[in-house]
């Protein structure tokens, strides 16, 4: 059964908000919590050319907000000139418990890297 | 520090920890860092939920004495940097409830804690902010003592909390030096002037002090949070790095520090000085400092007011969606 909910009073002068005179209830609080907006991943790229990078996350009703908000909480000093978002739900990830297979495997080819092979110092640059 | 009076369980030795606690531990020794979907001891993720919170709160709940000075700068010039200083704050506040949110919280919960009293913000933000001199303080000594504590958590050891800090401690040096520029020109200014920038520092000082915590004597909660490196120094390595950084520049600013016990001594190579008033301390975190009620009063109030605006906008995106054509198979 929910609560009978507290008696409004009027706020006294000291307590402009009311918030002794209304404590906030469960459900008042869910009530005003019943629509928390997604969370979105925000990608930029910044000014010489690089891939778009993921900066951090932020929520907004939906795409076109999001890229508005994460313009004024991710780019306040020039930092990028394309944004991208995604919503964080759309994310597939890597588990950490794969890290070894999916990882590992490439440790033991080192021939993949340059350093490998020994090129004469005649030949020259390479 | 942003985070004064965070809880966390007590240390455990090697031979009490589970042989996957002791691979956490290890990872953390090694420097790597932890990241979200990662196996993590749950004290070690509470802890963090209350410290990050903590942090987040403070930053957001921290717009609002400055805030209180925006329309009263005394140049347009004043204004917008101002307002381009408490914008910042309120991206470290969005920053940083990201990085909680990775542990498993939502952003609603941890408002709704921070609201209903049951998680806290720094004591520092609830005094009042006078006058202008105030402002230039509040840039100086609180961004100051904000920076002191943030540039070695950007070494924490959990990935979403440090990269948060690295990026906040990008910005915070603009807020040191345009409080300290204010102070400047205060300084400088008409006897008048002076004696407002003087009484700000009076005001201000051993409230910032607070803002590093208990003495580490009184600190039970640091030893656990150490060992996981979401505590990097103790409140009083930090504290003492503070007044050693501060003296110097009151001085330049012909300012005198309110401590008659303020002396140098050579053999620690650091300032000896007064402890700040701890009971007082205790009792603003408990509520009764001077602008709690109007601190998260309004903080209360505006989450209040923007309900039909949060609720407006999600109605209209959804109702957009379910208008859009389904994307070919
Ligand atoms: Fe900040
Ligand atoms: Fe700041
Ligand atoms: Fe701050």
């Amino acid at each position: 059964m929910p609560k009978k909910p507290p008696r409004a009073r009027p706020s006294p002068p000291n307590d402009p908000a009311g918030l002794r005179a209304r404590p906030i209830t469960f459900q008042l609080w869910e009530k005003l919590m019943s629509s928390e907006w997604p969370l979105w991943e925000v990608f930029i790229r910044g000014q010489h050319g690089l891939n778009h990078r993921h900066v951090g996350s932020l929520h907004a009703p939906d795409a076109e907000m999001a890229i508005r908000n994460a313009r004024d909480v991710y780019t306040r000093r020039s930092e990028g000139v394309s944004i991208w978002v995604v919503k964080s739900n759309d994310v597939t990830a890597s588990s950490p418990s794969d890290k070894g297979p999916l990882f590992d495997p490439s440790n033991s080819k080192v021939y993949r890297h340059p350093t490998f092979f020994d090129i004469p110092e005649e030949v020259g640059h390479m | 520090m942003y985070a004064q009076l965070v809880k966390s369980e007590g240390a455990k030795s090697r031979e009490e920890m589970l042989p996957e606690e002791i691979a956490f531990q290890d990872r953390i020794d090694r420097g790597e860092k932890i990241e979200p979907k990662e196996w993590m001891p749950e004290g070690y993720r509470k802890t963090l939920i209350r410290q990050i919170g903590q942090h987040a709160h403070s930053e957001i709940v921290g717009q609002l004495p400055e805030a209180n000075w925006i329309t009263r700068a005394p140049t347009l010039e004043r204004k917008a940097i101002l307002l381009a200083k408490v914008q910042d704050e309120a991206g470290h506040g969005l920053y940083l409830y990201s990085a909680a949110e990775t542990l498993g919280v939502s952003r609603d919960e941890v408002i709704h804690l921070l609201h209903t009293g049951k998680m806290k913000y720094s004591s520092i933000f609830n005094y009042p902010t006078l006058n202008w001199a105030d402002i230039g303080a509040v840039g100086w000594l609180v961004d100051g003592a904000a920076i002191m504590n943030q540039v070695p958590l950007q070494r924490t050891s959990y990935g979403p909390y440090s990269r948060a800090m690295i990026r906040i401690c990008k910005e915070e040096s603009f807020h040191q030096r345009q409080g300290y520029d204010i102070m400047m020109k205060m300084a400088a200014g008409t006897p008048e002037q002076k004696a407002m920038a003087q009484d700000a520092l009076n005001r201000f000082w051993y409230p910032s002090l607070m803002m590093f915590g208990p003495s580490d004597k009184d600190s039970v909660h640091s030893a656990q949070s150490m060992a996981w490196k979401i505590k990097i120094n103790t409140n009083d390595e930090l504290r003492q790095k503070f007044v050693d950084q501060t003296v110097p520049q009151a001085k330049y600013l012909g300012l005198s520090v309110p401590d008659e016990n303020l002396a140098w001594n050579e053999d620690k190579g650091g300032y000896d000085f007064s402890e700040p008033d701890w009971s007082e301390f205790f009792e603003v975190i408990a509520g009764n400092g001077p602008c709690n009620e109007e601190r998260l009063g309004a903080r209360v109030k505006a989450w209040e007011d923007g309900a039909w605006f949060r609720e407006g906008l999600m109605a209209h995106a959804e109702k957009a969606a379910a208008r859009a054509p389904v994307a070919a198979e």
